[in-house]
């Protein structure tokens, strides 16, 4: 077996759901590639070199990679693994991972594997379903096993590699989408999927001004990301980017702040394999209360400042 | 423009299901089934683009029992023209459903499809993608915004750090997430205006594509349940256990 991991990336910088993807390879125990595909992008195929565990880089430079689109960047993946004979392919559960990996395993006529969180060894899979409420165990005897991977379930790799980078050429430039732009959040907190600590709001905050004024303050004290529930995105709160949950971000923080959310199955989906859980919530039979560690019931406009000027106090 | 929207019948979203005790699958029977949420938002969208005068007609198709019929209704009862269901017992996967779809697409000929993002009993993500793919076609993912613009399409799609916005030549593949649209209810006059629209039957046998499942589900198991934490009587309670019980601060 050899295995192709897909590096994300934005052509500056590797992406930390590449380290988990090169975790999760070196289940197959064969050796691990690592593709790279992008426009000016030494940086990353010099990033990705540098951790262990990984045999070799493929760096594909092309304008046409530049934006990531996954009509063209599915086309040379399938060029790649058929031309060189991979027989796995492994990319992040992300935006990314997700929009590129089914389209890639079309290409090559086998059933991908989505969001896995254990590996037993090649077509031997452990993936949730039902929101996280059901674990199926997968087994698949495909000729190319395609695989995401859910990056909380897979430690990142560590750097101390010194793999080769070797050039490939570029496959065709199939034109049919173009990317127009991007509107990327800015912050300065820690990424929200890899974060040590998240304090997530929900529709108990009421508007995004308090959102910020009650949740900010915490989550400064704590070094922690900032999360949300659907609600509190679909009110306008907070960007997209910020939902946890089924069909949002899944997170595995140290600890999870739960404030002003009541805990539909699909919010646990993204959070309830955190390892301390802390709810917030003036309903005491608010489902949260059943997956938190430690529950407050009270008024979160006061136990929230509270708690921010506790921690300050040290 | 013809606008393909396929829609999956899955257990309801506010259901919280059981694995069979034998441990071979989850516990289907009794249980309230539903249209896939993100499929209902697709449809909406294509009913908007008809009400719009952007789309002339607006296609809903089904892949699988006979009781998909009714997930098939729900969509006609929204505003969908017409419906087909692809007929099978047959357990069918994404990448089968994908060429399913892709048949019915060839007969079709629709400019756009528009799938959900994800069907919320698999949480596969898979079949939008794969169906791009098998026609050659662009692909949106996990849309919030959608504008049609003669022979293109602008799009935009939720990922990770944001937001990002595509221009799509059409024929093309969007799947939609959940802040496309809020979707319609149905209303009672057509829910039974929906009885009388057409809904073709298409046994899965005569669109010759293989459709046999190429993953096997050998075990079917619940999660560890999380222990049952504690209340802890107020905040300087609550700093005292994170700082001395759990250590995490
Ligand atoms: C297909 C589908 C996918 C979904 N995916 C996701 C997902 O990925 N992530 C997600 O989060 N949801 C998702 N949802 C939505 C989910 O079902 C819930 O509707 C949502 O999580 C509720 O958000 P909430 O807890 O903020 O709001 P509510 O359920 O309205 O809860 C608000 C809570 O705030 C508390 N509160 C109010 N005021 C105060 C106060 N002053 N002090 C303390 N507490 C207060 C209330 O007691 C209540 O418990 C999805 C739904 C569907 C159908
Ligand atoms: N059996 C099916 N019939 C029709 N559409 C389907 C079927 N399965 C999946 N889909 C479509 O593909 C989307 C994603 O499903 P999945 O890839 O299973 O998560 C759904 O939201 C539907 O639009």
């Amino acid at each position: 077996m050899k295995v192709l991991v897909i590096a994300e990336h934005d052509n500056g910088k590797l992406a930390g759901a590449t380290l988990n993807a090169v975790t999760a390879a070196q289940a197959f125990g064969a050796p691990v590639h690592v593709l790279v595909a992008g426009h000016d992008t030494a940086a990353v195929a010099g990033e990705a070199a540098g951790l262990a565990g990984v045999a070799e880089i493929i760096a594909v430079d092309a304008a046409h990679y530049r934006d990531q689109s996954a009509e063209n960047l599915a086309v040379l993946v399938a060029d790649v693994v058929r031309g060189e004979g991979f027989t796995g392919v492994v990319a992040g559960g992300t935006s990314f991972g997700k929009n590129l990996a089914p389209r890639t395993a079309a290409l090559l006529d086998v059933a991908p594997v989505s969001d896995v969180v254990s590996i037993a060894g090649a077509g031997r899979y452990v993936r949730p379903v039902y929101a996280g409420n059901v674990m199926v165990t997968v087994e698949s005897d495909e000729a190319i096993q395609v695989i995401t991977v859910r990056t909380t379930a897979f430690a990142a790799a560590p750097s101390g590699g010194a793999a080769g980078v070797r050039e490939r050429a570029p496959a065709a430039d199939l034109g049919v989408s173009r990317l127009l732009g991007r509107e990327l959040s800015k912050s300065e907190r820690p990424e929200l999927a890899a974060a040590r600590v998240v304090v997530s709001g929900g529709r108990g905050l009421g508007s995004g001004e308090k959102y910020r004024e009650v949740l900010e303050p915490l989550a400064d004290r704590l070094g922690a990301a900032l999360g949300a529930s659907r609600a509190a995105v679909d009110a306008g709160y907070v960007p997209n980017d910020y939902q946890v949950g089924q069909t949002g971000k899944i997170v595995a923080p140290d600890l999870y702040v739960a404030v002003g959310i009541s805990g539909a199955i699909q919010h646990l989906a993204g959070m309830k394999d955190s390892k301390v859980i802390v709810a917030i919530n003036k309903d005491p039979d608010a489902p949260i209360f059943q997956v938190a560690d430690f529950g407050l019931v009270g008024d979160l406009f006061e136990a929230v400042p509270q708690l921010a000027d506790g921690l300050a106090a040290g | 423009m013809k606008i393909l929207v396929p829609v999956k019948r899955v257990v309801d979203y506010n259901v919280k299901v059981r694995v069979k005790s034998d441990r071979s699958g989850v516990e289907l029977a009794g249980v309230k089934m539903a249209i896939n949420p993100f499929d209902e938002i697709s449809v909406e969208e294509a009913v908007r683009l008809k009400e719009a005068g952007i789309a002339t007609e607006v296609v809903a198709v089904s892949c699988g029992s006979a009781a998909s019929q009714e997930t098939l209704r729900t969509a006609l009862a929204m505003g969908a023209d017409r419906a087909i269901l692809v007929e099978t017992d047959a357990e069918l996967q994404p990448l089968a459903v994908g060429k399913l779809l892709k048949a019915v697409a060839d007969r079709e000929q629709p400019q756009l499809v528009i799938c959900g993002k994800q069907a919320i009993d698999d949480d596969a993500n898979q079949t939008g993608q794969i169906l791009a793919a098998l026609m050659g076609w662009a692909q949106a993912t996990f849309a919030s915004k959608l504008c049609v613009e003669g022979e293109t399409l602008r799009v935009t799609r939720e990922v990770d750090g944001g937001l990002e916005t595509l221009e799509l030549k059409l024929p093309a593949v969007v799947t939609s997430d959940l802040r496309l649209n809020e979707p319609r209810y149905a209303t009672l006059p057509n829910i039974m205006k929906a009885k009388k629209k057409p809904l073709d039957v298409i046994p899965a046998a005569d669109l010759g594509v293989d459709i046999a499942p190429r993953l096997r589900h050998s075990q079917y198991s619940e999660p560890p349940v999380r222990k049952a934490g504690i209340k802890v009587a107020d905040v300087a309670d609550l700093i005292a256990r994170l700082r001395n019980d759990a250590k995490v601060i």
